[in-house]
């Protein structure tokens, strides 16, 4: 992505920056509006922190009014707009464009509503995700898409890039957790999605935004579902001697029936640095380490532990614990949830991927990934989402290298072929954004894509709304939606007919 | 009621997905309105629509790859329905988000249907509150769309955030978007075992209280349902469902049992006569033998469920139960008239939701919404994204409005 083409500067509306600065004042008052470029640096890049660029204009607005009018004097003088939430992406999803007004949603920072009898919450999109279960947890209550970046990520992005996390397989991604939403379009028109009922009318308008990236609308308001927090919960830690048997365990347990609330694997580098890291107890002499943690009712998951026990002995476990006690099992997570930092402490940098593979090619994919990080030389550590076949290579190097990055990206960018290449997806929960923008056509045809565009022509058909990410190629609408037939020179079906 | 005999239509039978692009691209060309069908069974669902051509997709069959322990099916979007049930059975798995079967209701056969008809119309069941629907279940799908473009979405995996959603964009569209070629939906184990805990005689308010302390426990009910005594013999019936495995079902339902003591009198259903119970409140079978009065599926804030009943049944004479809840109601307009406004005003004044008329007679169905009216921009932006994927109307035109 080095070499990253980002759409041409819009000359005509740089030339304008003082009158569209002042306009803007003139909607968002107060301290709304930052364009001075030393204030505007802390926004130059998301948690993609290889890529910066500095906004053209930062506006935080504080009601929905202001971001319609915001939008809409966007809209009318032809300016882009980038919508940021807390700004963690992990693809470069609010990764600035020099030419583009930065609309930063965290003053959206109230929870509206709580409403326990209907188990949901209304929250701004600027509330975090863990600030959503702080919020409930009074009563037992949680939200439970939790990804890694929980403290400091909004539920307005988890919306744009229907986040994940380690429980998903359970309990599903941000989009089976989101009941509604109010969002606003490029045009200005406030819109409401879904609320307290369980099916949003029409067209599933809901589905398609949320992991839209910001390039359909801008949310607004969420409406979550939120859930009993479980009884309890346990976990196992089983070391073994092949990343096969590993694998084997874990189609055995889904097999089984069972459907743990979290199925973690790392591979032996992940295992030495994260232990080496925190000492987690973890085992040093096996090729995969897996976490297998049931949540639920105690009678349930203390009948499970014994079963999913019984599996990884058969699946040739070489070591095997068992948590009894909420410390234990916190340890068992510890080396696990440190992963990432561990890596970071190994090497002067890492560079995490995120594709989805079919479980069952894990020990083609590790092995592959093997002869790769041999002939770029480059290190790399896996974390797996055993569970749901998501897999995060991080890749080890060294930005100070000249070189290095460039190299590093052709070795991500290989890894996420394979990835599709066995049946998988380039992204799992991190999302396109600019990082994979430029691979989308490994996964997708021309005719995929542009249904993809058009669908973003219905919303956006002027494609203001954060341009550059998802779609490596940007087609005009008008030529997007043209029809390449002609009457009567399509031949006729020759299909059986009555 | 396949209605393919008597159809008097012209029928195309396309036998592959190439079959189907070479159909709607003639469609497209000749600006040509097609209605597509698979088994028929849901054709009285929707507006009614005048269309010279039916695209009868029921060729297209075969389940294409099925792997239990990846939890992923693939097949055919004119492949039986009950082939998929049955053959996920035999692996003890199951679709979670446990489909309607909606023949009854409509006076057909029972167990008909497509994967494809299921998936363009979202009829999720009872498990919808805790499982989600049919959409949440999609993991990608190949389609044609009006254009005469062949296209695709999603994949095999289960965690998969590689560009929009199309999946569940074209999950509910009454094939109103783009015909359904290929559908990949997430498969998961069944429960090895379920009962049910039955509070008896409560009114419509206390059911709802009893079931919203009931999902507001630990106890993870998996159907929450309540049949008024005029519709259940005479005795007012509050379900609540517990799926999983046997030691853990045996627990929840003592915990569950005694943190509703206080609600009523308690009953429970073994595993045989709580599928039993559950397929009746799936499939809407209360309202099954009166085909003349039509049914409304009424989505809401659970907890609004039955004060929406109550202000109907002041204005009109209804029939009404509850799933999910109390955020699916299932209403019978007894009087004959769908009554619309009286109910779409009821739901707006009670927190929102939507209504659908899920049976009536063409002429009703003709003169009514079925579905929800949508605000002037929502239905703009509607009408907009159906445009772009079929710009010229071919498909199932005015289905949905």
């Amino acid at each position: 992505m080095s070499g990253l083409m980002m759409p041409p500067l819009d000359q005509s509306v740089l030339a304008r920056r003082a009158r569209i600065v002042a306009d803007l004042s003139a909607i968002v008052p107060g301290e709304g509006v930052v364009s001075d470029e030393h204030a505007m640096r802390v926004f130059e890049s998301d948690g993609l922190t290889a890529y910066k660029a500095l906004p053209f204009i930062v506006v935080l607005p504080e009601t929905v009014e202001q971001v319609a009018a915001v939008l809409k004097y966007c809209s009318a003088g032809g300016i882009k707009v980038v919508p940021r939430g807390a700004g963690t992406s992990l693809s470069g999803g609010a990764l600035p464009l020099e030419d583009a007004v930065l609309l930063v949603m965290s003053k959206f920072s109230r929870v509206l509503d709580i409403d326990y009898p209907n188990r949901c919450a209304v929250v701004q999109p600027g509330v975090t995700n863990l600030g959503i279960t702080h919020a409930v947890a009074g009563e037992g209550f949680y939200y439970a898409p939790d990804p890694s970046s929980q403290i400091a990520c909004s539920i307005g992005g988890n919306v744009a890039e229907n986040s994940g996390g380690v429980h998903c397989l359970k309990y599903g991604l941000t989009a089976n957790n989101v009941l509604g939403i109010e969002f606003v379009t490029i045009e200005g028109e406030v819109m409401r999605l879904g609320g307290k009922h369980l099916e949003s009318e029409g067209y599933d308008l809901l589905g398609v935004l949320t992991g839209s990236e910001g390039l359909l609308g801008v949310v607004t308001e969420v409406t979550v579902r939120i859930l009993q927090k479980p009884e309890t919960a346990r976990a196992l830690l089983i070391g073994f001697p092949t990343s096969e048997d590993g694998g084997q365990c874990v189609a055995d347990i889904i097999s089984d029936g069972i459907i743990p609330g979290g199925m973690e694997m790392m591979d032996r580098p992940a295992i030495h640095a994260a232990e080496d890291f925190v000492h987690a107890g973890y085992p040093l002499d096996v090729e995969a380490l897996l976490i297998v943690e049931l949540d639920g009712p105690e009678a349930e998951v203390d009948y499970l532990i014994e079963r999913v026990e019984k599996i990884a002995r058969n699946n040739k476990s070489s070591t095997l614990r068992i948590s009894t006690n909420e410390e234990e099992r916190l340890s068992f997570w510890a080396g696990r949830k440190a992963a990432f930092p561990a890596v970071g402490r190994i090497s002067p940098d890492y560079y995490c991927m995120d594709g989805t593979i079919p479980r069952k090619e894990l020990p083609t994919v590790l092995a592959r990934m093997r002869e790769l990080s041999n002939h770029y030389n480059l290190r790399v550590a896996n974390v797996f989402h055993a569970g749901d076949g998501n897999l995060h290579p991080l890749i080890l190097y060294d930005a100070n290298i000249p070189g290095e990055l460039a190299k590093t990206e052709e070795f991500g960018a290989e890894i996420l072929k394979l990835c599709v290449e066995v049946g998988g997806v380039l992204t799992g929960e991190h999302g396109v954004g600019v990082e994979k923008r430029d691979l989308m056509p490994e996964m997708f045809t021309e005719d995929d894509l542009k249904q993809q565009q058009r669908v973003k022509c219905a919303f956006d058909p002027d494609q203001l709304l954060n341009p550059g990410k998802v779609f490596p190629q940007l087609h005009r609408c008008a030529e997007l939606g043209r029809m390449h037939v002609h009457r009567g020179n399509v031949p006729f079906p020759d299909l059986p007919r009555f | 009621m396949t209605q393919k005999q008597q159809s008097t239509q012209a029928d195309l039978h396309p036998q592959t997905n190439d079959d189907v692009l070479a159909a709607v691209k003639w469609a497209a060309g000749e600006e040509v309105p097609l209605e597509i069908i698979g088994q028929g069974s849901k054709r009285a669902l929707g507006r009614p629509m005048q269309t010279a051509h039916t695209l009868d997709m029921s060729a297209l069959t075969g389940v294409t790859l099925f792997e239990p322990e990846e939890l992923v099916l693939s097949a055919k979007a004119g492949t039986p329905l009950e082939e998929i049930v049955k053959l996920l059975d035999q692996h003890n798995q199951e679709l979670q988000f446990e489909p309607m079967d909606i023949g009854p209701l409509l006076g057909n056969k029972p167990k008909l249907g497509t994967l494809g008809g299921l998936v363009s119309t979202n009829l999720s069941g009872p498990r919808r509150l805790k499982a989600g629907s049919v959409r949440d279940h999609i993991l990608g799908v190949t389609a044609v769309s009006g254009r005469g473009e062949v296209f695709k979405s999603g994949g095999r995996v289960v965690k998969n955030v590689t560009g929009y959603d199309l999946s569940k964009g074209l999950t509910g569209a009454y094939g109103t978007l783009a015909v359904l070629t290929d559908i990949i939906v997430k498969v998961l184990p069944r429960a090895e075992t379920e009962q049910t805990l039955v509070i008896v005689g409560l009114t419509d308010a206390d059911a709802a209280q009893a079931m919203a302390t009931a999902m507001g426990s630990n106890a993870e009910v998996s159907g929450a349902a309540h049949l008024p005594a005029e519709l259940n013999q005479g005795q007012a019936h509050t379900y609540l469902r517990l799926e999983g495995f046997t030691p853990s079902v045996a627990s929840r339902i003592e915990n569950l049992s005694s943190l509703l003591k206080s609600m009523g009198a308690q009953e429970r259903l073994d595993e045989e006569a709580s599928r039993k119970c559950w397929i009746n409140v799936r499939d809407c079978l209360p309202f099954a033998a009166q085909r003349d009065a039509p049914v409304w599926r009424v989505s809401c804030t659970p907890s609004e469920g039955h004060a929406i009943v109550h202000a109907v049944k002041n204005q009109t004479d209804v029939s009404a139960y509850y799933d999910w809840q109390g955020g699916l109601v299932w209403m019978q307009m007894n009087d004959g008239n769908p009554n619309a406004p009286i109910l779409r005003n009821t739901i707006q004044q009670h927190g929102g939701g939507h209504a659908t008329l899920i049976r009536a007679d063409v002429a009703t169905r003709q003169s009514t919404d079925v579905f929800q009216p949508q605000p002037a921009p929502l239905a703009a932006l509607s009408k907009r994204y159906r445009e772009n994927f079929d710009p010229k109307g071919v498909l199932n035109p005015g289905r949905m409005n």
